[in-house]
């Protein structure tokens, strides 16, 4: 378009990037609540699925694309007000639970589409004027500044670190750590359900079987390479993403395809052990709280 | 005693569900018994699931002990079976009485050191085995998918899978067992299963390797400060981990398959962490909270066939109803609440 056939591949692969880093990063910034709040979270896989699938069913039913991200946004809460009311009131162990979750809406979603549509795993595809060209990605374009600021500036996000670094400090202070990790569970499953709704919606055109792919693994992974940090986090995301994006243009250039899909996981394990400087989880994460009375 | 309630209530939130969406919840009960026992075959099957999930359940409960968590199960399993296809494609002119040795040792040795990767880095680097193992998990499914699709695929067949090994390693016809259940999968590995089981019991419980295991589970550093090299012991309890996962290997490719076939695994590593959770971690308990599970695995399968609207995914449903009961039973404190009721 540019009459530069290069400078056209570049802006090509930017879009892609911007576009497979969208429901990357909702999540990730997702599960950066949870787990700074102090929550392990493996279970951000089953809320992208519930998100896309929730989103697909609601955008189909009613023909509004922002009623379905909206909807799917909050099946992402409902499965963390599961995951809350087990891990924070019975303090059950938070990576059981993780799988647990993952497992169950794995076979929850055959299940519902089944019930509704009558097919064995995914919905009707979405008609042009229910599905998103771009909205998704400026959202959270308009999100990110937001929350780099609310992380940087805010008392509240002090809290929610405290809740996961030393939630003694925080109860000691009047605060309820109890209620500052529901409430960043909540945000979490929110984030993670709008990217799995941006998938559904924005992605692709449907719900298709087990659509996230592992998406919900590469943002913790994107999580956990990028420190815990929101922006490293992001910048992590948009790697992944391009990592992902280039697939398409390698093909046939005899890279065998698998060893680009397992690269994330792969830099994710190297950053695990250390090789790129320390990486610390927060320090009380995945301990349950103490009995308060 | 928790653990039979919170399956039982499990099954019934499931059977809930069932009742919601219009099929009858006695019929799913009548098909899930007919299809776990209702022939020969059908329990054949059920063993047969409920021989792997044996293995990843011990798998789980080994690390367990040891104070780890070993979601990597699945992964160990499959770079275990892709390495054993691999071998049994290889070493085309051994007799049987060399190639099912060779097969163990392929099968549970690279299961061990899949699963010794996590160990080591958590020894010496610090880094937490859960997302360690979790990615692993991905490795060894892209590795496998393309040494599969790449270097060891059958020219013959349209399916993503290996050649056969050579019948040396996988001959069911002399299978007594598979004779027995009349052609069902399930094979000689059943019986390993249950001796394995056994073994880790004792291991467990009566050996000085096995107290340390548990000692390092239990506390780290208090174990440390009686001269028992924790760090050393929590790397190996993850190898030993990856190698009773890696027995799933030897199950698939010399005793039901005889090749690698992509996406073989019912999730039997994932699956694996609900049975050593119902068992509580005891090896001989695995044995049976093992069996209901492959029983559940079956009898999804044939409701897909049997009801309108229930598919074989309906399995996982269960699954995870059932761990999150489970597990609701243990935290709940029943004698508490009784109390409190009394009170009032």
């Amino acid at each position: 378009m540019t009459g530069l056939p290069w400078l056209d591949e570049l802006i090509s692969l930017v879009l892609a990037t911007l576009r497979s880093a969208t429901p990357l990063i909702f999540a990730a910034l997702g599960g950066f609540f949870s787990e700074r709040s102090g929550t392990v979270q493996i279970s951000l896989e089953g809320q992208m699925l519930m998100g896309a699938l929730t989103g697909a069913v609601i955008a189909l039913k009613t023909g509004n694309p922002y009623l379905g991200f909206i909807c799917g946004g909050l099946a992402g809460v409902f499965v963390t007000l599961v995951f809350a009311v087990f891990s924070l009131k019975l303090r059950m162990d938070q990576i059981v639970l993780g799988t647990g979750l993952n497992i169950l809406a794995m076979g929850l979603a055959p299940f519902v589409t089944k019930v509704f549509f009558d097919s064995t795993g995914s919905t009707p595809s979405l008609p042009a004027e229910s599905r998103f060209t771009s909205e998704p990605m400026f959202l959270l374009f308009a999100l990110i500044p937001l929350l780099l600021w609310w992380f940087a500036k805010t008392k509240s996000s002090l809290y929610v670190q405290f809740a996961g670094e030393n939630p003694t400090i925080l109860s000691s202070l009047g605060k309820s750590v109890l209620k500052i990790r529901l409430y960043s569970l909540m945000t979490c499953g929110l984030l993670a359900g709008f990217g799995g709704a941006s998938l559904s919606l924005f992605l692709a055109s449907a719900y298709s079987p087990n659509m996230t792919a592992g998406r919900g693994f590469i943002a913790l992974a994107a999580l956990i390479f990028g420190k815990w940090k929101p922006g490293p986090t992001i910048a992590a995301c948009l790697f992944f993403a391009f990592i992902d994006s280039l697939q398409v243009q390698l093909q046939g250039s005899g890279l065998p395809v698998q060893f680009i899909q397992i690269l994330p996981y792969l830099v994710t394990v190297v950053a695990l052990a250390g090789f790129f400087g320390r990486s610390r989880a927060p320090a009380a994460i995945g301990k349950p709280l103490e009995e308060s009375k | 005693m928790k653990s039979v309630l919170g399956f039982l209530f499990g099954i019934f939130l499931s059977l809930l569900l069932v009742l919601w969406i219009g099929e009858s919840p006695l019929f799913v009960l009548e098909v899930l018994y007919r299809s776990a026992f209702g022939s020969k075959y059908d329990l054949g099957l059920t063993l047969f699931y409920a021989t792997n999930l044996a293995f990843t359940g011990l798998s789980v409960a080994v690390a367990f002990k040891a104070g780890l968590f070993n979601i990597g199960a699945e992964g160990q399993l499959h770079f275990a079976a892709i390495l054993t296809a691999w071998v049994g494609m290889t070493f085309s002119q051994l007799p049987m009485g060399l190639a099912l040795p060779l097969a163990f040792m392929a099968s549970t040795g690279f299961g061990f050191l899949y699963g010794l990767v996590p160990g080591l880095l958590k020894a010496y680097r610090g880094s937490h085995e859960v997302i360690v193992t979790m990615m692993m998990n991905f490795i060894a499914a892209g590795v496998a998918s393309y040494l599969t699709l790449n270097v060891l695929k059958n020219p013959n067949s349209q399916n993503p899978e290996t050649s056969p090994v050579s019948p040396g390693f996988f001959s069911p016809e002399r299978d007594l067992t598979q004779q027995f259940f009349e052609g069902a999968p399930v094979n000689y590995t059943l019986w390993i299963a249950i001796g394995i089981a056994v073994l880790v019991y004792f291991f467990l419980s009566k050996t000085t390797a096995g107290y340390k295991l548990r000692a390092a589970g239990l506390n780290a550093a208090s174990a440390r400060f009686s001269g028992i090299d924790s760090r050393k012991v929590q790397m190996l309890a993850m190898g030993f981990a990856g190698a009773l996962a890696g027995f799933v290997a030897l199950n698939e490719i010399t005793g039901s398959a005889g090749k690698y076939r992509i996406g073989f695994s019912a999730d039997y590593g994932f699956v694996g962490i609900a049975v050593a959770l119902m068992a509580r971690n005891h090896p001989l308990g695995i044995l049976i909270s093992a069996f209901l599970f492959g029983a559940l695995q079956k009898g999804a399968a044939d409701l897909d066939f049997e009801t309108e609207l229930i598919t074989r995914d309906f399995a996982r449903i269960i699954q995870g109803i059932v761990i999150l009961s489970v597990t609701a039973f243990y935290f709940i404190d029943f004698k508490k609440l009784i109390q409190k009721w009394r009170s009032k």
